[in-house]
């Protein structure tokens, strides 16, 4: 299948993996694309590690498994590097990106030897910063689509806009801080 | 104009049941069909839809709501899984044998025991000689458009129907959809006008008074014969239906079978990731074709028959097993269909797989292909009845 992109998403339980996935998928929904959002349904609990994953590409999609060698891997935690192996089938010309404050370089040597891009990006400072709270899955979601290059920055940021004012219709005042967190997130993933 | 969306399975049938507005929906959460009567009590909640909602204490009283409704004149429908359709199992077939046209979207769950929330097919299957008829939807499209047609063609041959589809694969997942518009919809369903009906007080009848030796078999033989019907009156309504949408049904689905040397049938969303892998298959040279019944019951002997009378092997693969020490559902009526029409050249094996939600891979259904190439070279060796997926 051409143009087939495929996403695996690592998180907790509770820190919104599910929902950045279905959001990814919205934003790929709202420029054309044939999408699927879907997360590992099983024993959730608030802080368990978690998996979601999407499929997203130019023709219909038809495939209905989990995703075993996906083209990219989003880490919105990165305490789970070591206790799940985050890059397993993780295709060598995708990348991984990482929410983490520490450096592509110094994660690589907890990935299990994977030789491709490694990307982190410190969504909590940023969204500490726009937010005032620890919300992961906006950044997150942003390096995603940075990293993948799914989509053009402005087309993201267009439909970001649009979404978060359907989203937040009943309170308004949190679309900048949310709207800042995107374009802020688009800038500072490091390792690209 | 079709309006371009994206839902899961679940919000596509609660949306489908808003765009229809049943008299009553009577339903009691069961995961993974929770959903679906919770979107749609927001739908009752808003004002969206005039249904009677009873959120009843059990399955047995859900099924027993429908019927004392669906007896009373009204356009009734419901959803379940799993443990929920085992707990409606006596009001299954009061439901059929009073031919009350009830329409149930059953979300397909393993049956406990051990306890599991995943999808597999023991709970429809499990309920297949109940006397409803049983549609199949590989996608949340299938499912929605099923859940339309589920309402005329239980109208129109008087007889229940389970709108089947996989649960979490389909119910949860977020993909692309078309919906119709509302008033579409609503006029393809048309208004409901029972034959007879307790509310009618221009027409007294009793529903569901004993019926002993002298006219419970001419009863069944009915309830069989509408069942025998019921074909032409689905491939009736999918023509319809396509008209409205251009979206095509039959029977059975057949993808690549012109030519088809190897094929394999299965139901539901599998069947997608059997078309991923025909695709490469071909590319290879490999003439690997797929039968997606659509139509479990009735079931569509003489179709499938016809479709698979070329190839030289066919692996059907059972979502449940019959812990009959042999095959699997679909595969000893998939095999009955060939016997009933003389045809003794296919190889015919089963696998089953996928229980309990043990995900099913392209590379696990190219192995059945691979399995299927030398059955063709060597013949089968070993017993036909396989498992596809299981730790050894």
């Amino acid at each position: 299948m051409d143009n087939l992109i495929e996403i695996r998403w690592h998180g907790r339980g509770g820190q919104g993996a599910k929902t950045a996935s279905l959001l990814l998928a919205d934003a790929a929904f709202n420029t054309g694309k044939y999408i699927q959002g879907f997360p590992e349904y099983g024993p959730e609990r608030m802080g368990a590690p978690i998996t979601a994953y999407n499929r997203i590409s130019d023709k219909p999609i038809t495939i209905h498994s989990n995703i075993y060698e996906p083209d990219f891997v989003v880490v919105v935690d990165d305490t789970l590097l070591g206790a799940v192996d985050v890059t397993a089938g993780l295709k060598e010309d995708g990348a991984i990106v990482i929410n983490s404050t520490k450096s592509p370089d110094e994660l690589r040597g907890l990935l299990n030897g994977y030789k491709g891009k490694v990307c982190t990006i410190d969504a909590k400072t940023i969204s500490i910063d726009c937010l005032g709270k620890y919300f992961p899955n906006t950044p997150m979601l942003a390096a995603i689509v940075k990293v993948s290059g799914i989509m053009e920055d402005e087309a993201f940021l267009n439909d970001m806009v649009e979404s978060f004012k359907h989203k937040f219709a009943k309170k308004p005042e949190v679309i900048d801080g949310n709207m800042e967190a995107i374009r802020r997130s688009l800038n500072e993933v490091k390792g690209l | 104009m079709s309006i371009r969306e994206r839902l899961s399975g679940n919000e596509a049938v609660a949306n489908a049941m808003r765009q229809i507005n049943p008299d009553v929906v009577a339903a009691f959460p069961i995961t993974p069909s929770t959903e679906i009567p919770q979107y749609f009590s927001t739908f009752v909640n808003n004002g969206q839809v005039t249904t009677e909602f009873v959120p009843v204490e059990s399955e047995h009283s859900a099924m027993s709501a429908c019927i004392g409704a669906a007896a009373a004149g009204a356009r009734v429908m419901t959803a379940t899984s799993a443990n929920g359709l085992s707990l409606m199992w006596e009001m299954l077939y009061i439901a059929s044998s009073l031919r009350l046209p009830i329409v149930m979207s059953c979300v397909n769950r393993a049956v406990s025991g051990p306890i599991n929330i995943h999808n597999d097919h023991s709970d429809s299957m499990g309920a297949r000689d109940s006397g409803w008829i049983q549609l199949y939807g590989e996608t949340n499209q299938e499912a929605y458009d099923n859940a339309i047609m589920a309402c005329k063609i239980a109208e129109r041959t008087g007889l229940p129907v389970m709108n089947c589809y996989d649960g979490f694969i389909t119910s949860h997942s977020i993909e692309n959809i078309e919906l119709e518009e509302d008033d579409k919809v609503k006029a393809f369903v048309g208004e409901y006008k029972p034959a007879h009906y307790l509310l009618n007080k221009a027409e007294p009848i009793a529903v569901g008074p004993l019926d002993l030796q002298p006219y419970l078999f001419e009863h069944k033989f009915q309830q069989a014969q509408a069942m025998r019907e019921a074909k032409d009156v689905i491939l009736e309504v999918s023509k319809e239906f396509s008209a409205m949408t251009g979206r095509e049904y039959g029977l059975i689905e057949e993808y690549k079978m012109e030519d088809a040397e190897i094929a394999i049938v299965v139901l539901n969303s599998t069947a997608g990731t059997a078309k991923y892998t025909i695709d490469r298959l071909r590319e290879q040279g490999v003439k690997a074709g797929l039968i997606k019944p659509r139509v479990f019951r009735p079931f569509p002997y003489a179709e499938i028959a016809e479709a698979l009378k070329n190839v030289k092997a066919v692996a059907i693969l059972d979502k449940c097993d019959s812990t009959n020490g042999a095959g699997g559902p679909l595969y000893t009526e998939v095999t009955s269909a060939l016997y009933g029409a003389g045809i003794t050249s296919v190889k015919a094996v089963n696998y089953v797989y996928g229980v309990g939600g043990r995900d099913v891979r392209t590379d696990d259904i190219e192995k059945v292909y691979r399995d299927l190439q030398l059955d063709v070279a060597n013949g089968i060796q070993g017993t036909p009845y396989r498992y596809l997926g299981l730790k050894g």
